[in-house]
């Protein structure tokens, strides 16, 4: 029996066309877009203006905080300014464009192609590196890793949880570093066990990943304390508090976080960039990006680098199809559609999928025939018609008791309504506003 | 370049709608109105048209010229509806009364509480218990299942093995003595049997709950739960006398459990949500056929059952929620 959560979960079409694409590392643009926010806290503060000239991995805005992350110039050139652009939120939001001329990188960068297996920092350093390359949860949250990895003096922490789960549909970008990068990310796990102080390690992969998985348990011999185990192919099976309950049987409780169960959950692009930071000097400035989709012409996975506009990545797909209909930031379950295409590429940009018109659009919308569909396939245990229901009708009292703050967002009830419900719609607009007034309850 | 649609995840639907599944739901009803036919002949086609036409003509007038509406008959729940309804009446029934059956079933049942989704009721049963209550002879007189060329004005009519068994027990005579009057269990399963149109045939109706499950159309539990709960009901009663009380098969495979259980139990709309709920609702419906069977007027009192635990679904809601993640952690 292969481990997955015990309730809920769906299964789409998985569409991984892109799974035997080689990571192919795409030309430098000609301009970059580089947003201040791209990580889950506080936007940084812009250290550059324009007409300055910066390197590849020369910092160029700088944290604010403590959940706040650096960021650092992806490419060599002359700022052109910082302004206000369009970013995957379908928000204008500031960015640091740069004009590329050449590639010179900051010189502090190792730029040697050779596995370097030896940790020689410190716990501490080795979370201060983290912090100073600006690294964020690659997963697609984006929330600061330093963080993740400071851990209060009243918590314990004993496990290690890497997810290469990448139950999105059609995203293959996890599973080609999986293949390609495999001892890196190894050594970028070892690297944040022992800033952790942990002896155990276990990599999350869905099963219907047979070639990484096979890869990463004959490496693994060589690194104790790491284990591979497969799992159900079983939307969100790559949720934090899933992965969790499928890989150590443990719940994070309702509000909690996976701390309060001991565990610390990164993502295998995360443990490779930590790799590169801290074994190479290397900020993360670049990450593999999937570009996907039914009518794409070749599905293909891109080593990218940040503020990259979208629509490179597409025209080094073979184009935009003809009968696009939605460009999605993302997977087809969790992402954002995009309003346009000059959208540049962040750290927390997975993938980007093409649909066709044909699968562009929502089902029609009947009635609710109370199947109870949304309610089996709901990991959270939640029941989405109701919640659906009380946000619609502004019970904000009984969602919250409800456990609307629970949702995951994970789009199984929306994906699985027969009557074409925007149930996940309604929820998020509930989650908003009682979140709203539990904040104001704090202050 | 065409211009980009823009929505909030997920961006991909299952291709499940309304439609497919209420369609799936005649596909499983297939099998037992074939049987119908084979055992009643033209009145249960009469019957099955009759109530078909009637519930979709009704639907539609209503949306279209009281509720001024997009009428929504293609969407196959009046036809379900329809077919249900035809299967809980004899295959002699004037169609007059069918016709008032339907107005009943969809007017009151469904439209006058605002249509698909929104009925506390089964609307099937409630034109079968409006027929029942106003029309007990007819709604009582069941032909025998003579076979294909079974009249459906004259049709010869007796009882059914239920009432058989309820007169014999009221009158004091044993039920092996009852049980030779009345055709064996391998033909009741079989439908042999005389009674409501689509309620005969367990075998049929069997093979559509098959195909209901392998359609991930309904879940077994209520209608698990409905044959545990009167196997074992009955199974104690038989246990403790079985000279005045049936078997527990016996009672499985008579009346409309079969149907009950599996078709009109299972209604989306008036069962409850959560797994939990499912249990407690098939429970409660066991148990009251049984306590009707046996211990009240009538003969069989599936319908009642049914239509009783649908009064208590937006309690079992309320109160019977599933477990949430998280809620109570025992970690370990």
């Amino acid at each position: 029996m292969l481990k997955t959560f015990p309730k809920g979960g769906v299964h789409p079409a998985e569409g991984k066309y892109s799974a035997n694409s080689a990571i192919e590392v795409l030309p430098l643009p000609k301009q970059v877009s580089i947003p201040i926010a791209q990580h889950i806290g506080a936007p940084s503060k812009p250290l550059v203006a324009k007409g300055d000239k910066v390197k590849v991995g020369d910092k160029i805005a700088e944290s604010t905080g403590f959940v706040s992350a650096n960021i650092h110039s992806s490419v060599s050139g002359t700022v052109v300014k910082v302004d206000n652009i369009l970013d995957s939120t379908g928000y204008k939001r500031p960015c640091v464009i740069i004009g590329v001329e050449g590639d010179e990188w900051n010189e502090s960068i190792d730029r040697s192609t050779g596995l370097k297996k030896e940790i020689s920092l410190t716990d501490k350093e080795i979370i201060n590196k983290i912090n100073e390359s600006g690294i964020v949860g690659l997963g697609g949250a984006t929330f600061p890793s330093h963080v993740k990895l400071s851990i209060p003096d009243d918590k314990k922490i004993d496990v290690l949880i890497i997810n290469g789960v990448e139950c999105e549909p059609y995203l293959t970008s996890d599973h080609r570093l999986m293949i390609e990068k495999a001892e890196e990310m190894l050594v970028g796990i070892q690297i944040l066990m022992k800033a952790l102080g942990v002896n155990l390690a276990l990599i999350g992969i869905e099963n219907n990943k047979p070639d990484a998985i096979e890869h990463i348990k004959k490496l693994v011999k060589d690194y104790p304390g790491i284990e591979v185990h497969a799992l159900k192919v079983q939307y969100p099976q790559g949720g934090e508090k899933q992965l969790i309950k499928a890989l150590i049987n443990r719940e994070v409780p309702s509000g909690g976080l996976p701390l309060d169960v001991g565990a610390v959950v990164h993502n295998v692009g995360t443990a490779f960039a930590v790799y590169e930071a801290v074994q190479k000097n290397k900020p993360l400035f670049e990450r593999v990006v999937t570009l996907t989709g039914k009518s794409v012409k070749k599905p293909s996975n891109f080593m990218v680098r940040i503020g990259t506009p979208t629509s490179d990545l597409i025209e080094a797909a073979g184009g935009l199809p003809e009968d696009t209909g939605k460009v999605i930031n993302g997977g087809p379950m969790m992402g954002k559609a995009l309003n346009s295409l000059d959208v540049p590429i962040v750290k927390g940009a997975s993938g980007i999928l093409i649909m066709p018109v044909e699968l562009s659009q929502r089902k029609k919308e009947v009635n609710c025939i109370r199947c109870a569909k949304c309610v089996s396939v709901c990991a959270q245990g939640l029941e989405p018609y109701l919640l659906n229901r009380l946000a619609q009708l502004e019970k904000n009292d009984k969602l919250e008791t409800d456990g609307v703050m629970d949702c995951i967002e994970c789009g199984s009830c929306a994906y699985i309504c027969p009557a074409g419900l925007p149930l996940l719609d309604y929820i998020r607009l509930g989650k908003s506003r009682v979140s709203q007034i539990i904040r104001s309850r704090k202050q | 370049m065409n211009k980009l649609f823009i929505s909030p995840s997920p961006h991909v639907y299952e291709d499940t709608t309304v439609k497919r599944l209420m369609f799936d739901v005649v596909i499983a009803l297939l099998p037992a109105l074939l049987f119908s036919v084979y055992f009643f002949g033209m009145g249960a086609i009469i019957v099955t048209l009759t109530a078909v036409v009637s519930c979709l003509a009704f639907e539609w007038l209503i949306q279209k010229y009281i509720l001024k509406e997009e009428p929504s008959i293609t969407d196959g729940s009046a036809l379900v509806t329809g077919i249900l309804l035809a299967f809980n009446i004899p295959t002699n029934l004037p169609i007059w009364i069918i016709i008032i059956g339907s107005l009943v079933a969809i007017g009151i049942g469904k439209m006058s509480f605002g249509g698909l989704g929104n009925n506390p009721f089964n609307p099937a049963l409630v034109g079968r218990v409006f027929m029942l209550i106003s029309f007990p002879v007819q709604m009582t007189s069941w032909p025998v299942p003579t076979g294909f060329n079974n009249s459906y004005t004259d049709a010869v009519t007796g009882a059914t093995p239920l009432a058989v068994m309820k007169e014999g027990i009221g009158a004091g005579e044993s039920v092996s003595a009852i049980m030779d009057k009345i055709p064996s269990h391998m033909e009741l399963f079989y439908g042999y049997m005389g009674g409501s149109m689509g309620e005969i045939a367990a075998a049929a109706l069997l093979l559509g709950l098959g195909w209901m499950l392998f359609r991930k159309v309904i879940k077994i539990h209520i209608p698990l739960s409905i044959f545990v709960t009167i196997a074992v009901f009955t199974g104690i009663l038989w246990l403790v006398n079985p000279e005045s009380n049936a078997d527990p098969l016996f009672h499985l495979l008579t009346g409309g459990v079969m149907l009950g259980a599996i078709f009109m139990a299972t209604d989306y709309v008036t069962s409850p949500m959560s797994v939990k709920g499912m249990w407690i609702f098939g429970i409660g419906i066991g148990i009251i056929t049984v306590a009707i069977r046996v211990f009240g007027a009538y003969p069989e009192g599936i319908s009642f059952a049914i239509l009783i635990m649908n009064a208590f679904v937006p309690l079992i809601n309320m109160y019977i929620k599933p477990k949430r993640f998280g809620e109570e952690v025992k970690n370990g």
